[in-house]
């Protein structure tokens, strides 16, 4: 016990735990891709040997100390292996969004000053030729997929096979080189570098030394008990954060495998192959596969059907609780275990997590009804709350306390505090070392204590100790009586039913809250056929009085679950209205990437707003909007204000005293 | 036997080589019509050769005629400088040379990788008893010829639907899956019939750049008949117009597309 203590201090960096891996586990599978139909796998020893004369091949191509190495492609073992063979070589590998586009490419090449670019295909390596005019310091471009390659300029240009077949043959040139090289790192120096996706202005480039991501790893295994055993799938963007913590942090900290798709669309085949005992994912994928899975539902035979939503019930009731060791009657339990023969069973082996033993979900809101679905199958789903300064890490659920509506507990060796304009703030071994040539943004980002900004909005449950996140820290305002306005919480809430695509509350500095509604055509439209509810156009629809009644019906819902919030209970809509057109990106009031932009919508909706609170029961609009060619265009419409029901809340409790 | 001339190098890099078939003269009857009027022409090795017309111009029956389907009723085909006589369609596909039909003539039943496996029955050597029995060396051949098939599904990027029976599959995902097939036949010349009829313009530019990439990568001749103009005038090297079963154009793209007896084919004129 004690000699291994000892390994595991001294392994301060990521080739090193490769070589205690190597001693360790050598014989055991370390990748696994599918490649012509077949899972090919590398074992930690042969992984080692390829890494390692790719560092040499890199070595031959001069690379030296502090260079930065731009990675571009899909998950392969190939590209997994070139950011540990950088490290080896005490460069820094760099990796980026494969579905950038030249310009964004261009922009984060030239501010890290990369010399190196291995791309996966050609396609990025065209995107790298028609830059490489302007971005000078780019030496030499490798590539890992050779098809449509061969008439390239190959002077500056090299496949990486061709590197690590050199590296082998250059083997005792530069061994001594690489061993004195990898001797150098330590827990401080730089493990990679990664660019913040830049919502707010020009990306930024996160470094994360050794130790950010090896105390992140060591803290984030040992709070799921991750062993050896765990199998992965690669297949999140390798320039994300979480990505590297899954596929190299914890892979090599626990020494685990990580399995990389064919491609793209195979993600789902090879998911099912594979049956990853450790998965992450965002809500969207969670929310397709149930799509998939209700949509073939629809189409089976009746008794298969009858049988599904008949366990599917019972799956609900007592699923979760099963799952978090809580007291359920044996009757139960013995149903429950003939439901996961009959229905669980092959659902999840169809869906791929036949395995799981922990899955987490994290970036945005998943709606409640898609957590408990998973739950109630037995799936060990759970939430976490990061981000890219953190390495990822800084709430978690632990086994047994997850819930759809928190993000978790500090994460081991994370400290969180709430300011006091209800922001939440961070300080952990994870936190990133500084912002790449930017020690402005540093400084405001990160306090002289360590302590770092998330620019959200949470506050701490009572009684759970459980962070709930309400919104972006600048949205969260006040009413005009001083209670707490949190849009973001409110319209995620009613975005969870499907007949909503969007919806905008507005209430800050007044005294109570309003919402603008965009129904959503595909599902209302449905429903409208479905119950002879004949209309014309969206706006018609939109403006519809049993529309409205449904709408209202959801609002009400949601004001009945807001109230139960004590701290968020004025946040209820009391009135609302169904927009006669869908937000759109054309006219400015959303972005490119569909999110809301509140002041815009206020500003030029601002008769609406009015409308809304003076009290009157229709408003008659004319709203500019632009075609996808950019011609304008004007449409006039009256729409209808309509008041919802408001539960009684803590506000009407204080309006009594 | 004709003189092998030397072939030229295009502007994108691609070598043409010397003539691989000649039609001389070809007529072809049906009975009284006459699909094919004294056509003849050549197709060089290593060349993107468009075929174009109007409807019923006869650009099938030509192709048919290439492909050895139909026997032509006047003129002969010479193929690597010797005449070819009438032949049995496994002796055309044991010639190198594979086709795709203007409708999908695929098993709907079957996965794509089936699909894809029988291109290559021509080049199984392996007897009725040992592939029945799965014995000796059927096992190992079959092995040899799934490595080629997984190449081509990699080629031309269909891993997802590998195990996907073709009847569930979209119209051009379809119109893939009959060009892998022909190509696991590793032909010489592929025949292309139509391979952008109905497709939208992402499918087509797909469809656009494995053609170029099978021509670019495995070297082999391509003679395609295609409506679309300009995936026409991008693509092929050299262009036949057909009109009427005559051949009223052959040339480069931009040759062609000058020449009036070609618009007039198109635009339409009075014929007298």
């Amino acid at each position: 016990m004690a000699d291994r203590t000892a390994a595991e201090h001294s392994a301060q960096s990521i080739p090193a735990l490769l070589a205690r891996n190597v001693a360790r586990y050598g014989g055991y599978p370390a990748y696994r891709e599918k490649e012509f139909g077949i899972w090919q796998s590398w074992t930690w020893a042969q992984a080692d040997e390829e890494i390692r004369a790719l560092a040499m091949g890199l070595l031959s191509l001069g690379v030296a100390r502090g260079d930065h190495i731009a990675i571009i492609g899909r998950n392969r073992p190939a590209h997994y292996w070139a950011m540990v063979a950088a490290q080896m070589c005490g460069a820094v590998p760099v990796p980026l969004y494969q579905d950038a586009v030249a310009e964004e490419m261009a922009y984060v090449l030239g501010h890290c000053g990369a010399r190196f670019v291995l791309c996966g295909d050609q396609e990025q390596v065209d995107k790298v030729v028609e830059i490489e005019d302007r971005i000078h310091t780019i030496e030499h471009v490798m590539y890992t997929d050779k098809r449509g390659m061969r008439k390239y300029d190959h002077s500056r240009m090299n496949a990486l096979a061709d590197v690590i077949a050199e590296g082998k043959a250059g083997h005792y040139r530069y061994q001594e080189e690489l061993e004195a090289r990898i001797a150098e790192l330590t827990y401080d120096s730089t493990c990679v570098m990664l660019y913040t996706s830049g919502t707010t202005g020009k990306p930024k480039g996160v470094v994360l030394s050794n130790r950010n991501i090896i105390e992140t790893a060591k803290n984030s295994v040992s709070f799921d008990k991750l062993t050896r055993m765990e199998e992965v799938l690669a297949y999140l963007p390798m320039a994300w954060v979480g990505d590297f913590i899954f596929s190299v942090g914890q892979a090599y900290w626990a020494g685990f495998t990580v399995n990389c798709p064919e491609n793209a669309a195979t993600m789902m085949t090879d998911l099912r192959e594979i049956g990853p005992t450790y998965f992450f994912a965002p809500p969207r994928v969670f929310e397709g596969q149930l799509t998939q899975v209700m949509i073939r539902m629809e189409d089976a035979g009746r008794v298969k059907k009858w049988l599904f939503d008949h366990y599917m019930a019972l799956a609900r009731r007592v699923g979760p609780a099963i799952l978090d060791g809580e007291p359920v009657g044996m009757l139960d339990r013995l149903r429950y275990a003939l439901g996961g023969f009959f229905i669980y069973g092959p659902l999840k082996n169809t869906l791929g997590f036949s395995r799981i033993r922990v899955g987490y979900t994290a970036g945005e809101a998943i709606g409640p009804e898609i957590f408990d679905f998973y739950r109630s199958l037995g799936i060990n789903l759970k939430q976490l709350y990061g981000q890219t300064e953190a390495s990822v890490f800084i709430t978690q659920q632990p086994d047994g306390q997850v819930r759809s509506d928190t993000v978790g507990v500090p994460s081991p060796g994370v400290e969180v505090k709430i300011g006091e304009n209800g922001e939440v703030y961070y300080r952990s071994p994870g936190t990133f070392v500084e912002y790449y040539n930017n020690p402005d943004s540093t400084a405001s980002t990160k306090d002289a204590e360590g302590w770092v900004a998330t620019g959200d909005a949470g506050f701490f449950e009572e009684g759970s100790g459980h962070l709930r996140i309400i919104d972006r820290a600048k949205d969260v305002g006040k009413l005009a009586d001083g209670r707490l306005f949190a849009p973001k919480y409110v319209e995620n809430k009613l975005k969870f039913y499907p007949s909503i695509l969007e919806a905008v509350v507005f209430g800050a500095g007044r005294d109570r809250c309003t919402a603008f509604i965009n129904i959503d055509l595909t599902a209302v439209g449905n429903w409208a056929e479905r119950n002879n509810i004949a209309y014309a156009s969206y706006q018609e629809l939109a403006g519809h009085p049993k529309v409205y009644d449904m709408i209202r019906g959801h609002i009400d819902e949601v004001n009945a679950s807001v109230a139960r919030d004590p701290m968020l209970s004025g946040c209820q809509i009391h009135r609302f209205l169904i927009l006669h057109k869908e937000l759109d990106a054309d006219d400015g009031e959303m972005t490119r990437t569909r999110k809301v932009r509140r002041n815009i919508v206020a500003e030029k909706y601002a008769d609406l707003i009015d409308a809304l609170y003076d009290g009157r029961d229709s408003v008659y609009t004319e709203t500019e909007v632009t075609y996808e060619d950019g011609r304008k265009g004007a449409i006039k419409a009256t729409l209808t204000l309509a008041d919802a029901t408001v539960a009684p809340g803590v506000q009407l409790a204080e309006a009594a005293e | 036997m004709k003189d092998m001339n030397e072939g030229w190098v295009t502007a994108d890099g691609r070598k043409i080589g010397g003539v691989l078939m000649e039609l001389r003269n070809i007529t072809l009857k049906f009975g009284g019509v006459t699909a094919i009027k004294d056509i003849s022409f050549d197709i060089r090795d290593g060349e993107i050769r468009a075929i174009i017309g109007p409807n019923g111009a006869g650009k099938s029956s030509m192709l048919n005629v290439i492909s050895g389907f139909y026997v032509p009723t006047e003129g002969s085909v010479w193929f690597k400088g010797y005449q070819r006589g009438p032949m049995k369609p496994y002796q055309v596909a044991q010639l190198g040379i594979a086709r795709t039909f203007q409708n999908i003539a695929l098993f709907d039943g079957m996965s794509v990788l089936d699909n894809i496996m029988t291109g290559r029955l021509t080049l199984m050597k392996s007897g009725l008893f040992s592939q029945a029995f799965w014995w000796g060396g059927a096992s190992r051949e079959e092995e040899a010829h799934r490595e080629k098939v997984e190449k081509i599904i990699d080629f031309l990027e269909i891993q997802n639907i590998r195990k996907t029976p073709v009847g569930r599959l979209p119209y051009g995902l379809k119109k893939r899956v009959e060009l892998a097939r022909a190509l696991a036949a590793e032909p010489k010349i592929l025949l292309l019939d139509e391979p952008m009829a109905g497709m939208n313009v992402e499918e087509k530019e797909d469809m656009c750049r494995f053609i170029l990439d099978v021509n670019d990568e495995f070297g082999t001749t391509i003679v395609l008949i295609e409506h679309d103009m300009g995936v026409v005038m991008d693509l092929s090297d050299r262009v036949v117009v057909m009109d009427y079963g005559k051949k009223i154009g052959d040339g480069p793209p931009e040759e062609v597309r000058s020449n009036q007896a070609v618009i007039d084919a198109y635009l339409g004129v009075a014929h007298d």
